[in-house]
């Protein structure tokens, strides 16, 4: 014991290692009203990695090579010692990933964890989803099974849309004039190593500037405001052991669903692996109906949803900027939301039915984008789009006029 | 919270309806990846009547004869005929360009066809070829219309004949449409037989899509038990840390 | 929040508890992640045992197969060669065959199954060089006394015609004899023993 008591006082006079851990840990003080929508920030982290060291293991064995991909994966499946688990692992750490982030930004709806004085954890946070979008599309080419590719070509193309430019963008960004090898190789390149990079530096700062701050709660009161005579908010427990301890025990329940779906349904029912992936990529023959994976259906089904002209703008162009409208939207949710009040708990009806609104038509829009348009479904878009953005552009408005219930000086129903 | 959760049911239920099945009925294959006689014997159909243009160029043989507990031997004597070696993949020596001038199209790898169509088309597909002289090889498809491929199995099955039935369309024309397909001259196998044969078949595409799942699957027993396991332990260690809080 | 009243033998129970059940978890988890380091399914392939035909080899010659990647040479030797063999002994470190370098059937003087015909991975023990074939006994820049055998060209060792390992050179053991057998009389199979089925 005083062996390892003098070693950490060796450290700690050459690196802040008490102090982080203080920092962060045992004396970073969480609002002890955390409820179920508490998990998921930590277990982002679990994925996240999951997904580098499957990810670090799978390139060992994969090929990024147009002519060589394909097979290098079935390879792993097949040939390399517990291969097949790996890349289950990271397929469905893949939208396990997603999940967890889109229940993460909920439970940010939910308690108004967005508003100040945490706007820039919000902005940070929305940096990572943007970067976990652009790691996901350029992974998903690496099997370069036929959604693999004909689903790169169609988000690609988009890029053809914006005028002037698009043409040649789209171009650069292949490197070809269709997807090919030298498309495979560097989103590989992208994949595994600049995407990821810059996620971590962006999973840094959101945590720092979360522990500056300090954690929201349910209620939305700022535990802050009342301190003991130590200068210990009331209502704050230590991260660790409380939140440590319970954070286990989500990870150990999270950790069945994600096993369950590795052993038993690693398809996940054709969400997280297609059937079309199965085939190697064919630049002559596209599958008779593609759709982008499961995560990026909501605003696939945006895009498609735009089938009108507006003047001289074409609907191709108009779906593109809705499309990128609806993601860069989330980034001015803390500028839009004038409630004084955090909580959903002390809201008034308005926000609760706008919400449930926005939610549905989330979720309906992600239903839609992994079906073939028809007229009805086409319609069932249009209505869902127009409730998405309702949401936030009405916000100013109705958060406002929403009537409120008073917050409680202090956090209400412990754990 | 209640609320919402009953918003987005009433806006997704009418939206999961719409979502019709279009497509042609499929009987369903009811295989048993666990029956090793059942994937024998699929194998040795494959090899026969499949490998003459489809290779399995992911499926190592000797991986194939420890999955289906047989001999190195036995695949070497029922399964291989031309001098690979037991380690090789399941190729075959057709070139992929000589295929394309034969049958329009390559004939596709057939190691994770089942991943790619699903057991129950496969089972379907197979038993669903009838006489259409229009065709190159004088057979049509009523799952997998005008499809390339000849009737590999019709010796097994017999030549089974269409069933037109003639529908008046809203303009007065009328139209003579596909109804069914019924076996005109009998094989050398009965239809129960001849079922069990596919049935077999599909079996070993199913296995040979995902030679591991069996593993799979019994690992995955282990590691939720073990989870379990965990999860109390680590429960009971959050209610004693938690009983501080108040 | 107060101290009061805990139950320290209780928590430090389920502390060790977890971290057990825990690390276990964990243990399970790395074993899939450290085999996949494992020859794969494909390089077993590549490694089966391969077939050597030295019908063709006269007295003298040595001819080479690769095996699991590595060179495995097929010599005949003469009767002079085999004489001159036991003559070495007080020179060779291991001369007679001690060490596990050879499957038990070819722990002999000759290092083979017949004396003739000599089976071996032409890896030097040392650092991993493939050594030369120097057959003639005459005298060497490396060895003034020598009678045939082997001369790693990386740093001098030196093995005589058994493969058997000089005093005073840096390779500490005798060449590696692999698992062989004979499928016929001019055919030996490399990589399976014959002892044992397919490897």
């Amino acid at each position: 014991m005083g062996m390892l008591v003098s070693l950490r006082d060796w450290i700690d006079a050459r690196f802040p290692l008490t102090k982080m851990w203080e920092e962060h840990l045992s004396k970073y003080y969480a609002p002890k009203n955390f409820n179920f929508w508490y998990f998921f920030g930590s277990l982002a982290l679990l994925v996240l990695v999951i997904q580098i060291i499957t990810g670090i293991f799978l390139t060992m064995n994969y090929k990024p090579d147009a002519t060589q991909a394909f097979a290098s994966v079935e390879y792993i499946m097949r040939d390399v010692d517990w291969g097949w688990l790996i890349r289950y692992m990271h397929s469905t750490g893949a939208s396990a990933f997603f999940i967890v982030v889109y229940l993460h930004m909920f439970r940010g709806l939910l308690y108004g964890s967005y508003k100040g004085p945490r706007e820039l954890i919000w902005l940070f946070g929305m940096m990572i989803y943007l970067a976990l979008m652009a790691e996901a599309f350029f992974g998903y080419l690496l099997p370069w099974g036929q959604m693999s590719y004909w689903g790169a070509q169609v988000i690609v193309s988009l890029f053809g849309a914006i005028p002037g430019i698009g043409d040649s963008l789209s171009l650069w960004i292949r490197g070809d004039y269709v997807i090919s090898d030298v498309t495979l190789n560097r989103f590989f390149a992208l994949h595994v190593i600049a995407v990821p990079l810059v996620l971590l530096v962006l999973v840094v700062m959101h945590i720092l500037a979360l522990h500056e701050v300090g954690s929201n709660n349910p209620d939305g009161v700022e535990i802050k405001k009342n301190k003991d005579e130590n200068g210990i908010p009331k209502d704050g427990i230590p991260f660790h052991p409380y939140y440590t301890v319970k954070d286990i025990v989500g990870v150990v329940v999270f950790l069945m669903f994600f096993s369950f779906v590795i052993f038993f349904v690693p398809e996940g029912g054709g969400f997280f692996l297609e059937s079309p992936n199965f085939q190697p990529a064919d630049p002559l023959k596209t599958p008779p109906h593609i759709a982008p994976v499961w995560y990026f259906t909501p605003y696939y089904a945006m895009l498609r949803a735009i089938t009108f002209d507006i003047g001289p703008m074409s609907s191709k162009f108009l779906g593109v900027i809705v499309m990128g409208a609806a993601v860069v939207i989330l980034f001015f949710l803390p500028w839009l939301d004038r409630s004084p009040v955090k909580s959903i708990r002390y809201r008034g009806p308005i926000y609760k039915i706008m919400l449930g609104l926005f939610v549905a038509a989330f979720v309906m829009l992600g239903y839609l984008g992994t079906q073939a348009p028809t007229d009805t479904k086409t319609m069932f878009a249009q209505l869902g789009t127009a409730v998405y953005f309702a949401f936030f552009l009405l916000m100013p408005i109705y958060s406002k006029i929403d009537p409120t219930k008073p917050v409680p000086e202090r956090v209400t129903g412990g754990h | 919270m209640k609320k919402q959760l009953l918003a987005v049911l009433l806006l997704v239920v009418p939206v999961l309806a719409l979502a019709s099945s279009e497509n042609v009925h499929l009987d369903k294959a009811n295989i048993d990846p666990t029956n090793k006689e059942s994937l024998q014997r699929g194998a040795r159909t494959f090899v026969n009547y499949c490998m003459g243009c489809h290779s399995a160029k992911y499926e190592r043989y000797n991986r194939l004869a420890r999955d289906l507990h047989i001999s190195e031997e036995q695949v070497m004597q029922n399964l291989m005929f031309s001098g690979e070696k037991i380690g090789d993949h399941m190729d075959i020596a057709m070139q992929p360009s000589d295929a394309k001038n034969w049958f329009g199209a390559p004939p596709p790898d057939l190691t994770l066809v089942a991943r790619v169509r699903g057991v129950n088309w496969l089972y379907t597909y197979l038993r669903s070829f009838y006489r259409d002289d229009s065709r190159p090889f004088g057979v049509n498809n009523q799952v997998f219309h005008n499809v390339g491929m000849p009737n590999v199995l019709w010796q097994l099955q017999g030549i089974q004949e269409p069933t037109y039935e003639t529908v008046t369309d809203e303009d007065g024309h009328e139209h003579k449409v596909l109804e069914g397909i019924e076996l005109k001259d009998a094989g050398e196998q009965s239809p129960a037989e001849f079922d069990r044969t596919v049935r077999d078949l599909v079996n070993f595409l199913a296995y040979m899509g995902e030679p591991i799942k069996q593993q799979r699957m019994a690992l995955g027993v282990k590691v939720l038990l073990f989870l379990l396991v965990f999860f109390v332990v680590a429960y009971l260690l959050k209610k004693e840390y938690w009983k501080d809080v108040h | 929040m107060s101290g009061d009243g805990v139950d320290t033998s209780k928590r430090r129970f389920l502390i060790a508890a977890t971290t057990v059940v825990g690390g276990v978890g964990a243990v399970y988890t790395a074993v899939p992640f450290l085999a996949s380091w494992l020859p794969s399914e494909r390089a077993k392939a590549a490694g089966a045992p391969v077939e050597a035909d030295f019908s063709k080899l006269e007295l003298g010659q040595m001819m080479r197969v690769q095996w699991r990647g590595k060179p495995v040479w097929v010599l005949k030797r003469t009767e002079e060669m085999l004489q001159a063999l036991p003559t070495l002994d007080d020179r060779l470190r291991d001369p007679n065959s001690l060490e596990p370098q050879q499957p038990p059937y070819c722990q002999n003087t000759d290092r083979s199954i017949k004396p003739e015909i000599l089976v071996m991975v032409g890896i030097c023990t040392h650092l991993g060089c493939s050594p030369s074939f120097v057959p003639e006994a005459l005298p060497q820049p490396f060895d003034p006394e020598w009678k045939g055998g082997f001369h790693c060209p990386c740093h001098g060792s030196k093995f005589d015609l058994a493969g058997r390992v000089f005093k005073g050179v840096p390779a500490p053991l005798n060449m590696v004899v692999p698992p062989y057998k004979y499928i016929s009389e001019t055919q030996v199979m490399v990589g399976v023993g014959e002892d044992e089925g397919a490897a």
